[in-house]
């Protein structure tokens, strides 16, 4: 029953095709085109995961290049992980693509949003089916492209253009290092396929260093640090973007990768730590920054880039299993956390906004009795994120806990307990801020149309029961600390915002002013790269570009000048020595015929005198000489 | 006799060209009709010799030979032939030639002149690719200059002068010492031959550092044509001054000369020298890519971006050749395909603007997505080509040249992969500036993208998607070419 798996990503790209050529005639009917594609893919998918539980896999499919004389195929990868993937990424893309039908309504560029998505959708099935890194590579690069066509996707907002081109640009550069990484595998292994990985040998340097390499695509991708900087700026997006691409599905490609790759990771530790602890540095970062955030969607912008360092996390410390699963969970969470900010900002109506479609929570509050099915299911996508039991984060994030501290990393456990202790704590500020408390004067809000609450309440059903899709494993230890961690974590934020009306005391502010600055600039990672990288980058073009004008070129030129001087030298000795020479002697000869033109008088008395002339000279030498 | 396709694909253009020297200048209709079907007719026996070409036959097929030139000393032959390194560059030259010459409608002065000397254009480009005599080489590729000096001279820019005494006298500067290495190949070789295929043969015999000399005679000529740093700089010029078709053609068939020459004559023939050079050449595609992405991140001009965008490109060509492996061979060979595919679209987009707008300078735009969507996503289309985006033709070209160049420059290679983030750089920034962004108001009358410039730049589309893809499509025809050569040179089977 696997047979058809290639077929998956066939589905989305037809409906590209469609959308793209006949969009213009198709108007809104291209929604249908796009979802039903969706759903057909979701079907072979679920048909895929069947006949893999019946243990049918991988195989392959075409020939696709030549390297080194040997062919590659391109085939596709089944196995549990790819199929759980395949049904995460086209339920959530399924139910995304119902749900724009309500948010992209009014939209004049609607069937376009709707061919991006549809080949999203396909980049990022084929992707996941990927048995080898090339064609891993191809579809990465695509789904990285859709995220540009997306992020600009409302390219008159200057800032949506520029996000657009900082996200291509700053994933790229670790694409650059996957790409290297893969030609390294290559000539180190001679193999590009995924299942050959397991085999290679173990701690060896060169295989340590495709995996570093292979992670940096990954850090570029799922945002992790120093590359997260892009997924902030993504939130120019239109919202159902943010959470199909960047929230459940592409950032957490990288994630896939490394599970993808987990058999040369498990046997190169250094590689593994360092996706480790890249991923506990990343958690902790962008939790920390989303703490004092004030947009909606880049508070869960930071949200989803500490939910992926944990992840990365959890991989790192060997917990393949929980670092998927929790993947899985998050897909579900997080795509309904951004559907129903994006419910929010769609609905919300602010009369002193300029943006009039506000994304700032302090303008927003009291809201939930306005929009009930939004409020209800944003909350509970908050508790399933803060870890609170029995919804699905709390199993996913209380074993990855438990698989850090159980082998043996008290430090990370630490500072993965503290990530989720302010994760709970920034989604119920956000949720307090947003739902609860008064209502500001000036807005207007009113509930969202079915087609964008359905797709909510189904997102909000899987985010209650996906913790229950594996065995559970209970660990009662860390049960409790996840727990008692998600609770101080709401329950300071109930303290903060609704027990205490004032944001925070003055008292704390002053104290902790140093801190808050630090963090509502992000660490100051945009300023540091903009001054370390993007204007030497231009200074540098700008040097090359004077060095080729002046110095390449001016080369050029200076030969010219010298070939036009130096002929200018030869003509004149040409027209004064060379053809002088030859003027003298015309002039010489012209100046004797003057000369002896002058005897020729024709007059015969001068002829008869110069002839006495002569005979008496003659007579005159014969009578001295005589 | 068989019909003498390889002849027939030749001249027809310039047979056009004759035609159109006996047609009253008013009469511009009919100019117009006789240079398309011309070098249509050229496209169309080009794709049946692609369809009947046989892949795995490694030899010169279609091969015509005939003496021509046999007086004393003198052994000259008419000898065209085509094989799979030819085959691509010579179906890229008809294809271009004849939606080039679509695109040339829009030119109103002086047709009469401009067709005949457009064609004659096509005969030399044409022929330069299935010469397999030294001599006729020599001739074709000299061909190529003088109506390329006359169409940038007087149907082009501001300065136009310049820029077209400037690709004269460069080229001609490096064809002179061409034409003292095929003299010197000539008299050395016993008997004296002009023939490639015999050359081939017999040029290892001769001691290697004569080769080297020889080597750098033929690089002088091919390298200003590819063009490699230092000798580039004419190619920005003439692509600003010349008009949009013959840029097309300049970018997407003439630099292809050089690199053709170095598959064709340097590294068969004087393969020791090849070798010697690997080094160097590896470190010159590497300036290439690098620097002239740099040189093009910094440019407001759209042309003579697009310009420097091609000497980062070509680098992979010669990153490609310096590794001597298959891989590298074929990542080389179909780069200049790709790119003649993917930059010759880019001129003809560039001058869908420059039609409308009458400036190519990059900030004088802004938000033009709103008001020419289809030309909006063309445009994306191949920009996305050209800074090598998988499932699009140039990623695939540019990862086997890595490929072959890793396996034998680690370092070089890795610098070059680096490159790569610039080059994404200044085609978004470019992007940016032309299609994003709030709408420039001065532009309110601008108008989408026309059916027949559509019509030019469908079939690069096609193509581009299609090698990218299935890259197979064009491997197929190379590979076993390839194989021979690198199995004759001695380089590695990778």
């Amino acid at each position: 029953m696997v047979k058809y798996a290639h077929l998956i990503p066939l589905f989305p790209f037809m409906a590209f095709a469609i959308n793209i050529f006949f969009g213009r005639r198709l108007k809104k009917a291209s929604a249908f085109v796009s979802i039903a594609a969706s759903s057909i893919a979701l079907l072979i998918a679920a048909v895929t995961f069947i006949g893999n539980s019946n243990g049918e896999g991988s195989y392959s499919v075409v020939k696709w290049v030549f390297l080194n004389g040997v062919p590659l195929d391109f085939g596709v990868t089944i196995d549990p992980l790819t199929c759980m993937m395949l049904l995460v990424v086209t339920i959530v893309g399924t139910l995304i693509q119902i749900y724009s039908m309500g948010y992209m309504h009014d939209d004049a560029r609607f069937s376009r949003f709707f061919a991006y998505m549809s080949l999203f959708m396909g980049s990022m099935l084929g992707l996941l089916l990927a048995d080898n890194f090339v064609m891993l590579y191809i579809f990465w690069e695509g789904v990285g492209l859709c995220s540009y066509l997306l992020i600009s996707f409302w390219f008159e907002k200057p800032a949506a253009a520029k996000a657009g081109m900082k996200a291509f640009i700053t994933t790229r550069i670790g694409d650059t290092g996957l790409l290297i990484g893969i030609l390294l595998l290559f000539f180190s292994t001679k193999t590009l396929y995924f299942r050959d990985l397991a085999g290679l040998a173990i701690n060896d340097t060169t295989i340590t260093a495709v995996g570093i390499l292979i992670f940096c695509g990954a850090i570029g991708k799922s945002a992790q640090f120093p590359l997260h900087v892009w997924l902030p700026d993504a939130m120019e997006g239109p919202t159902p973007v943010s959470a199909l691409i960047h929230a459940a599905t592409m950032v957490a490609a990288g994630v896939y990768l490394i599970a993808r790759c987990y058999g040369l990771f498990i046997s190169h530790h250094a590689a593994l730590v360092t996706v480790a602890y890249v991923g506990a540095i990343t958690a902790f970062m962008a939790a920390s920054i989303a703490l004092v955030n004030n947009d909606i969607k880049r508070i869960l912008a930071y949200s989803t880039i500490s939910q992926l360092g944990l992840m990365m996390l959890g991989l790192g410390v060997g917990g393949l299993e929980a670092g998927t699963f929790h993947l899985m969970t998050h897909a579900f969470f997080k795509a309904l956390l951004f559907l129903c900010a994006g419910s929010i900002i769609h609905s919300i109506h602010v009369d002193d906004d300029p943006a009039i479609h506000t994304q700032d929570i302090r303008k927003m509050g009291g809201l939930f009795p306005k929009m009930r099915i939004t409020g209800t299911t944003f909350i509970i996508a908050g508790l399933a994120i803060a870890g609170i039991p029995p919804l699905s984060g709390f199993w996913s994030k209380d074993e990855l806990l438990s698989e850090i501290i159980n082998t043996g990393h008290p430090v990370l456990f630490a500072v993965a307990s503290l990530t989720s202790l302010m994760t709970a704590f920034y989604i119920f500020r956000l949720i307090f801020l947003v739902l609860f408390g008064k209502m500001r004067p000036g807005v207007r809000v009113h509930e969202s149309p079915y087609v964008m609450t359905v797709p909510l309440s189904v997102l909000a059903v899987f985010s209650v029961v996906a913790g229950f899709f594996r065995p559970m494993r209970p660990d009662f230890l860390t049960m409790g600390v996840s727990t008692a961690v998600a609770v101080i974590g709401i329950g300071l934020a109930y303290s903060f915002y609704i027990l205490n009306n004032k944001i925070l005391s003055a008292d704390i502010r002053s104290r902790f002013a140093f801190l808050y600055r630090l963090l509502s600039n992000k660490y100051y990672i945009d300023e540091i790269y903009e001054a370390v990288f993007i204007k030497p980058c231009f200074r540098i073009a700008e040097s090359a570009a004077r060095f080729d004008l002046g110095v390449v070129d001016g080369a050029v030129n200076l030969t010219a000048r010298i070939s036009v001087v130096a002929s200018k030298i030869q003509s004149w000795f040409d027209l004064y020595i060379v053809d002088g020479i030859v003027n003298m002697i015309a002039n010489i000869t012209w100046l004797c015929s003057a000369i002896f033109r002058r005897l020729q008088t024709g007059l015969v008395q001068n002829y008869i005198l110069i002839a006495f002339f002569g005979l008496a000279i003659i007579i005159l030498i014969k009578l001295i000489g005589g | 006799m068989p019909f003498p396709l390889l002849t027939s694909i030749i001249f027809l253009p310039l047979l056009g060209g004759l035609l159109i020297l006996f047609t009253p200048k008013e009469r511009t209709g009919t100019i117009k009709a006789i240079a398309t079907a011309a070098t249509g007719l050229a496209l169309l026996l080009a794709v049946a010799l692609v369809l009947k070409f046989d892949c795995g036959n490694t030899a010169m097929q279609f091969s015509e030979k005939m003496p021509w030139i046999n007086a004393g000393q003198m052994n000259v032959n008419y000898h065209l032939g085509v094989d799979g390194i030819s085959i691509g560059l010579v179906f890229l030259s008809a294809l271009l030639g004849f939606f080039a010459c679509i695109g040339s409608y829009g030119i109103k002065e002086r047709q009469k002149e401009y067709y005949f000397l457009y064609l004659l254009l096509n005969t030399g480009l044409l022929g330069t690719f299935l010469a397999l005599d030294l001599f006729l080489f020599y001739v074709f590729w000299e061909i190529v200059l003088v109506p390329m000096y006359f169409l940038i001279g007087i149907w082009g820019g501001p300065r136009k002068e310049y820029a077209a005494i400037k690709f004269f006298i460069y080229t001609l500067a490096g064809s002179v010492f061409m034409l003292l290495s095929i003299l010197a190949l000539y008299f050395t070789s016993n008997p004296h031959t002009f023939s490639m295929l015999e050359l081939a043969n017999s040029g290892s015999t001769l001691a290697r550092g004569f080769q080297i000399a020889l080597f750098v005679g033929f690089y002088l000529a091919f390298a200003i044509k590819v063009p490699v740093f230092p000798f580039h700089t004419w190619l920005p010029d003439a692509h600003v001054e010349a008009p949009t078709p013959i840029s097309v053609l300049l970018a997407g068939v003439l630099l292809k000369m050089g690199g053709y020459g170095f598959f064709r004559i340097s590294f068969p023939i004087l393969k020791d020298a090849a070798i010697y050079f690997a080094l160097p050449f590896a470190i010159l595609g590497l300036i290439n890519i690098v620097y002239g992405a740099f040189v093009a991140m910094a440019q407001t001009d759209f042309k003579k971006m697009v310009a420097y965008s091609s000497v980062s490109h070509m680098g992979f060509v010669m990153l490609g050749l310096a590794s001597m492996t298959v891989t590298g061979f074929n990542g080389a060979l179909m780069q200049m395909f790709n790119h003649g595919v993917i930059t010759g679209g880019m001129f003809l987009l560039v001058g869908v603007l420059y039609d409308r707008a009458h400036t190519r300078d990059l900030d004088k735009f802004g938000g033009l997505g709103v008001k020419m969507p289809v030309y909006a996503g063309i445009l994306t289309v191949f920009t996305l080509a050209s800074l090598g985006l998988p499932g699009l033709s140039g990623f695939v070209s540019e990862f086997m040249s890595l490929m072959g160049g890793f396996a034998a420059f680690r370092l070089i290679t890795i610098i070059s992969v680096l490159g790569m983030v610039i080059t994404a750089g200044y085609f978004l920034y470019m992007i940016q500036r032309v299609l994003l962004g709030p709408f420039n108001q001065k532009w309110s009358n601008i108008t989408d993208i026309s059916r027949r410039e559509v019509f030019t730049l469908a079939p690069l589309m096609t193509l581009m998607i299609a090698i990218g893809v299935y890259p197979l499509l064009i491997l197929n025809f190379q590979s076993p070419a390839i194989i021979n050569l690198i199995q004759h040179i001695g380089g590695k089977l990778f």
